[in-house]
């Protein structure tokens, strides 16, 4: 048993161009840290010091992880998270 | 080059005229891999906001969800500029995660004339590119429309 971890395009050059990856941890952070040692420098894609970064969207299965308790948010074997970069922008 | 359905500039301009002053954004879908933008998604700005475009976290998760169940990719994605020209800020290159879609803007400074400019926004390099509005070859638009 795993977590299924969706991929946007972008970051998928991290995964051999892999849409979904599985991993395991009993939080999002430990989520990510065990993709991290086979798809090194995807945790720098998704987070910094602060915690996840601003325009990455994290979810897990329906629901966005920042409502939940974003890095420290539990996960369970059967679940899947998604990544999905924000679309933003503007004049600025 | 873009190549859009009149329909689906029409939409697009309706949208960001709608929200002025505040930007409008939204996606066209089109079948993965075959660069043809067909289905029209208006998105919330979640900023709600004059100088600034997020899509709705939530929403965004369900309309890409949908997009990779039929198939289909962002092919187009807008957004409006409603008091500057329609030209990537650098906030616009900065986000700009789909390499793949062409990356339109709109403004709406001028109630009276529309730009309608269309790039490619790679590795923070933006190329603007050649929009043209035809309805030949056939695309038909079969998007839900303004709600």
């Amino acid at each position: 048993m795993a977590i299924e971890v969706r991929i946007p395009t972008i970051l998928r050059t991290y995964t051999g161009g892999a849409k979904a990856v599985e991993g395991s941890g009993a939080t999002i952070a430990e989520l990510i840290g065990d993709l991290d040692t086979r798809y090194g420098g995807l945790r720098d894609r998704l987070q910094d010091e602060a915690g996840l970064r601003r325009f990455v969207n994290v979810y897990l299965n329906d629901e966005d992880v920042r409502f939940l308790g974003g890095l420290e948010t539990p996960v369970k074997d059967g679940d899947t998270v998604t990544v999905l970069p924000a679309v933003a922008g503007g004049a600025g | 080059m873009l190549t859009l359905h009149p329909a689906l500039r029409d939409k697009i301009v309706a949208h960001a005229r709608a929200d002025h002053p505040d930007e409008a954004c939204g996606v066209i879908a089109g079948p993965a891999g075959q660069d043809r933008p067909e289905r029209f998604i208006p998105m919330l700005n979640a900023q709600r906001s004059p100088t600034f475009y997020e899509f709705d976290s939530m929403e965004l998760l369900r309309v890409w969800r949908e997009m990779d169940d039929r198939d289909e990719e962002p092919a187009v994605i807008y957004h409006s500029h409603t008091a500057t020209e329609a030209y990537p800020s650098r906030t616009d290159i900065s986000y700009a995660n789909e390499p793949g879609a062409h990356y339109v803007l709109v403004s709406t400074r001028d109630p009276d004339m529309v730009e309608f400019r269309s790039f490619r926004i790679v590795d923070g390099t933006v190329t603007e590119e050649e929009v043209r509005i035809t309805d030949d070859p056939p695309g038909a638009p079969d998007g839900p429309g303004l709600e």
